[in-house]
């Protein structure tokens, strides 16, 4: 711009001006060094709002997951150790790899079937029936468990059957295994369907009009394509089945070393003010919460393109 | 086949397998979802009007109700505000630790809820960690209605966060930039350009930590101390009447509490309705 000025055969400007404006140049030139986007905040705003949220996060998450850990340790690992050998305890465990031994597999088949049905094909009613797929995550816990022991209990509908065909549902790991397939119902569908939906359906005509079986396409097309949601669906239903209290504490009739989970033999420790015991199972199942969580995390980080798919809760 | 039968409701393909996948979708649904629930709707029909009204109208289910629901509103707002300061937070700065951070936000997905009831309790207890430090205080948290708020936000905790943290992300900085360029001040432009774009994700994210907080029952009970009128929630009020053998009650407390969920689950589906028509993308 100087030199532009020069250029001109106009009049010399007066000096003043030009001191005027190369002190302005200086000023800019310093605070260019804090310069910041408008689109950001002050480093100090940025601090503080920084320390509130992992303030609140350390309060509600972090301190008490540790306390379990601090907890169950507290009185020594001879203790720990002997908690977790109790018959009791190790027949809670049993019960619960049990339980979820059943009700993963079954809601991992549901999942399959359903994502097929919803995303390969269009027919009427599909969005609603999407819905209905996600009502068990709306319902309460126990009104998961409450609904089995109307149906199955010794007043509910098919009670005096039941008892007459020497059945027991209520009471019983029948009944824990269906509370807990209700409220892990959605878990893996509600991952394959809208990862499938976007995938569309070219790969599996294509790979059908090639001439492969119905069965061939799905282990060989469909299956690859949706093996790391599957899985997350899968981690995720398995971390509820093994946690879940609500429904199970309902239809389980908390009978010691029978039908009691972990989480249900975590509250009965509690309850006898067992602390250290009931620590000891809780850490398990805390244990259970950080494997899942990091596989989780790994899963996103590495496959989260092969996840994505506009997931929400 | 299906297909065949039904030509108008189904569009044809090449893929096999849509009867069957859907037979077994729908077998499934009804055994394990829908016939139990409308188990529980038959059961609460069966009583009739003037005794589900006078179950549905007892004090102390209504007190419970009550409770649930405001402390769920509680713990739901909480939620909403700290939630979205985490998610911003988590989406605009980088920070060490910020990736471990991300990943325990789920912790109260993971963590089975009877084990999050005995911690919070053990520690908000008079003898607790932090119960310790409130009670000279005179703050009261553990078996007052205060720790029933402290145990759902912890189980809401995540909602807000998640539904927040994908649009945040996804939020054109550009309109940050033109509101810059056109004088706005930072906390303006934040206040007026970006949250109104956040709203449906946040309204969402507010009404599912709600949803899942009237519902919850094993992180409250421990923490509760569960007197009656007092700091009892409604999911517990149908366990003690269960194991009662009322099963009248128990359906009564069920069914309003059901009636609830659907609200919430039609309120949720309107949020997003009026976020794809205003915003372009469901919340």
């Amino acid at each position: 711009m100087l030199r532009e000025v020069s250029a001109r055969p106009v009049a010399p400007v007066p000096r003043p001006r030009f001191a005027r404006l190369a002190r302005r140049r200086s000023a800019d030139a310093a605070s260019a060094r804090r310069w910041q986007p408008p689109t950001t905040e002050r480093p100090l705003a940025r601090w503080l709002l920084i320390a509130l949220a992992l303030g609140f996060l350390g309060f509600v998450l972090v301190i008490p997951l540790v306390l379990v850990f601090v907890e169950a340790l507290k009185s020594g690992i001879g203790v720990y150790v002997a908690a977790l050998a109790d018959p009791d305890a190790l027949a809670a465990i049993r019960l619960t790899l049990l339980i979820s031994a059943i009700a993963v597999p079954a809601n991992l088949v549901f999942g399959l079937a359903a994502a097929w049905a919803i995303a390969k094909f269009q027919f009427v009613g599909k969005s609603f029936l999407i819905t209905l797929i996600d009502l068990p995550f709306s319902v309460s816990p126990v009104i998961a468990g409450l609904v089995f022991v109307l149906l199955f209990g010794s007043q509910g509908y098919f009670g005096p059957w039941l008892s007459d065909l020497g059945i027991e549902i209520v009471f019983a790991v029948p009944g824990i295994a269906l509370a807990t397939i209700f409220v892990t119902f959605p878990f893996v569908a509600r991952e394959l369907i809208p990862l499938m939906q976007e995938q569309g359906s070219g790969d599996e005509e294509a790979a059908i009009s090639l001439g492969a079986s119905g069965w061939k396409t799905f282990w060989l097309v469909t299956l690859p394509n949706v093996r790391w949601a599957l899985l997350y669906g899968v981690l995720l239903c398995n971390a509820r089945a093994m946690g879940e209290f609500g429904a199970v504490s309902v239809i389980s009739g908390h009978i010691r070393g029978v039908t009691d989970t972990m989480p249900l033999h975590v509250e009965i420790l509690y309850n006898e003010y067992a602390f250290p015991a009931a620590f000891a199972v809780a850490s398990l199942l805390a244990l259970l919460a950080l494997v899942t969580l990091s596989i989780k995390s790994f899963l996103e980080w590495r496959h989260g393109a092969s996840l994505k798919a506009q997931r929400s809760l | 086949m299906v297909s065949a039968v039904l030509p108008k409701l189904k569009e044809p393909s090449v893929i096999p397998g849509f009867g069957t996948t859907l037979g077994f979708t729908l077998f499934y649904l009804s055994a394990i979802v829908l016939i139990p629930l409308g188990a529980l709707v038959l059961r609460a029909a069966g009583l009739g009007l003037s005794e589900f009204l006078t179950l549905a109208g007892d004090p102390r289910t209504l007190a419970a109700l009550k409770l649930s629901f405001l402390a769920s509103l509680a713990a739901a707002s909480i939620n909403a505000v700290f939630g979205l300061l985490v998610a911003w937070v988590l989406v605009r700065y980088d920070f060490f630790g910020r990736r471990l951070i991300d990943a325990i936000i789920d912790l109260p997905f993971a963590l089975p809820t009877a084990v999050a009831g005995i911690a919070l309790t053990s520690l908000y207890a008079p003898n607790g960690w932090i119960g310790g430090v409130l009670e000279p205080l005179g703050l009261k948290v553990a078996y007052t209605p205060i720790g029933v708020v402290v145990a759902l936000t912890f189980v809401g905790l995540p909602f807000v966060v998640r539904t927040v943290e994908p649009v945040l992300r996804d939020l054109d900085r550009e309109v940050e930039e033109a509101s810059a360029t056109l004088g706005a001040g930072r906390l303006a432009t934040v206040t007026r350009v970006v949250l109104p774009a956040l709203l449906p994700a946040l309204l969402t994210g507010y009404a599912l930590a709600l949803a899942r907080a009237i519902g919850e029952y094993g992180s409250v009970i421990f923490i509760a101390g569960n007197i009656p009128y007092v700091s009892e929630i409604a999911p517990l009020l149908i366990v003690i009447r269960l194991e009662e053998y009322n099963y009248a009650a128990a359906t009564a407390v069920a069914a309003e509490m059901l009636a609830i969920a659907f609200l919430m689950l039609l309120a949720i589906n309107l949020i997003q309705a009026y976020s794809r028509r205003r915003f372009g993308h469901a919340a």
